[in-house]
């Protein structure tokens, strides 16, 4: 079966800024990031969709012991697009220090960041950020 | 399906090892044959479990050199499994699952690990592996991560204050070093205190260095043979009860950490096929990666509620004498963590609790025991409960 929306086609939207889902025909869910089939309903009529690029912390943590070729500290999170997929990615724009429980709940904005590739990758890749609103 | 039994039972003392991979399986693997009354050409195919040779020694492909070291015939099959943190439990479970369905009558399964080897940065980056390489190991996540992310979610659904779950979440670490200084075999044998825990440099924001069990170097294996064997070649005969074993995706598709839905599903096959419940269990190897993990798991199980084995240890439930005992051997914790050798440590200590051999942390009167190992980030669950 066809990949309709391949990793290196999700990471080409990233760099010109866009976020690349996959909105199923049968059930209307929104598959982010792409997968072969839809998450809920496993369906396969699937068309490439832009989400809203909003989204609700659900979790997070500082890493202070990081892998070998990255530097702590940094923050690692889950969050909740509105349009219901869950997404991991790194929240920016604050001290990591100042990460605590109330961050949970809180509106994020999503984008995307450079993170260099190392020994043992593919190379340099885009990951998604979130912004606290 | 036969019956299925364990015979003979083996690991070496976990820790820091000068041993290679191979030295340290040899040690276990025929330890266990000979404790079986068996010789290695006795046994039908050996199911060895490995995870990161490849960067701890550069070595790929272990499983016919460990053949060759154990002295197994050519005709004897050596096959590598992974599965993370579960690499051990799963190739007895299909060492089980083979000689069940008469394939085979007898057959060696365990592993080896020599994570010590890599150092902190390198080996924190390659148990990284275990996330998803596109959507989750490039943040930076780390195992500790996840199992933050856990508790910080559990915190938050249960509410629990941090501060509360995180002294809870340290007595977790006080019980498996008191169970683990009474095990020779153990990593660390010395007691802490809650404080050495809370003083801890941290991790992963909110686990503490003894919230996180130790890179271990060390093997384990065991010898899974036809019930008859059994009863030909064991004094006291142990028995596979119930398997389970179940899938989960990345994280992201897992959402909730606080329920681990794969170890859901494995624990109800075991519970199905076994005919047994949580009631019935009177000790437990479960898979305390993290101080987090046990509770976790002592709530996917039934022991307890969703929400409420956060304090277990705390009232000493969970301890030596208590209502059910939980990780004697000294767990993750205490004991160690050489990865793929981990499920046939714990499957070695419940084999040696139900035979009544385990001295000072012998659990009184033990007839079932459940193994619950964990692979990667809730990736792979495989449970097995045995009984005397």
């Amino acid at each position: 079966m066809d990949y309709k929306l391949t990793y290196d086609q999700y990471q080409q939207g990233l760099e010109r800024g866009e976020l690349l889902g996959l909105k199923c025909n049968t059930c209307n869910n929104v598959t982010f990031p792409p997968m072969t089939r839809c998450r809920e309903c496993n369906g396969t009529d699937l068309e490439i969709t832009e989400i809203a690029g909003e989204g609700t912390m659900r979790t997070f943590t500082v890493i202070r012991v990081a892998p070998e070729g990255m530097t702590a500290p940094y923050v690692v999170a889950m969050a909740e697009i509105d349009e219901g997929a869950w997404v991991m990615g790194n929240l920016v724009d604050l001290n990591p220090d100042d990460a605590d429980m109330s961050l949970i709940g809180k509106r994020v904005t999503l984008g995307s960041h450079v993170v260099k590739g190392n020994t043992y990758s593919q190379g340099d890749s885009r990951v998604l950020t979130f912004s606290l609103i | 399906m036969r019956q299925v039994a364990i015979l003979g039972v083996a690991m070496t003392k976990f820790g820091v090892s000068e041993k290679t991979n191979l030295e340290m399986f040899a040690e276990a693997g025929l330890e266990a044959i000979a404790q079986s009354n068996l010789e290695p050409k006795d046994m039908e195919a050996l199911y060895f479990g490995n995870c990161l040779g490849d960067f701890e020694e550069g070595q790929m492909h272990m499983a016919p050199f460990a053949h060759a070291e154990l002295g197994l015939p050519v005709s004897v099959p050596a096959t590598r499994f992974e599965s993370a943190c579960a690499t051990a439990t799963v190739a007895i479970r299909h060492a089980a699952l083979l000689v069940g369905s008469g394939v085979y009558d007898v057959v060696l399964a365990g592993g080896t690990e020599r994570a010590c080897a890599m150092g902190t940065p390198l080996a924190t980056r390659t148990f990284a592996m275990g996330h998803h390489a596109q959507y989750e190991s490039t943040v930076g996540l780390t195992f500790p991560g996840v199992f933050a992310m856990a508790a910080h979610m559990y915190s938050e659904k249960y509410d629990v204050p941090l501060k509360e779950l995180k002294q809870n979440m340290a007595e977790v670490a006080v019980k498996n070093h008191y169970h683990g200084a009474m095990n020779p075999k153990a990593h660390f044998q010395k007691e802490i205190d809650v404080n050495t825990v809370l003083d801890g440099m941290m991790v992963a924001d909110p686990l503490q260095l003894f919230d996180c069990c130790p890179f271990s170097d060390g093997a384990a294996a065991v010898v899974v043979a036809e019930a008859g064997k059994a009863k030909e070649f064991a004094k006291k005969p142990v028995y596979i009860a119930g398997m389970g074993q179940a899938s989960g995706g990345p994280l992201y598709l897992q959402k909730d950490l606080s329920r681990v839905m794969a170890r859901e599903a494995s624990i109800a096959q075991a519970y199905k096929e076994s005919g047994l419940g949580p009631d019935d269990i009177d000790v437990v190897e479960l898979h305390d990666c993290f101080t987090i993990a046990e509770i976790l798991a002592l709530e996917s199980f039934g022991l307890y509620e969703f929400g409420k084995a956060y304090d277990a240890a705390t009232k000493r439930e969970t301890y030596l004498g208590g209502k059910v005992v939980v990780n004697p051997s000294g767990g993750l914790k205490a004991k160690g963590h050489p990865i793929g050798a981990t499920g046939a440590a714990q499957v070695t200590e419940i084999v040696e609790q139900l035979r009544e051999e385990s001295g000072p942390r012998q659990v009184e009167g033990a007839r079932v025991g459940l193994v619950d190992t964990l692979g990667g980030d809730f990736g792979t669950i495989c449970n097995i409960i045995l009984r005397s």
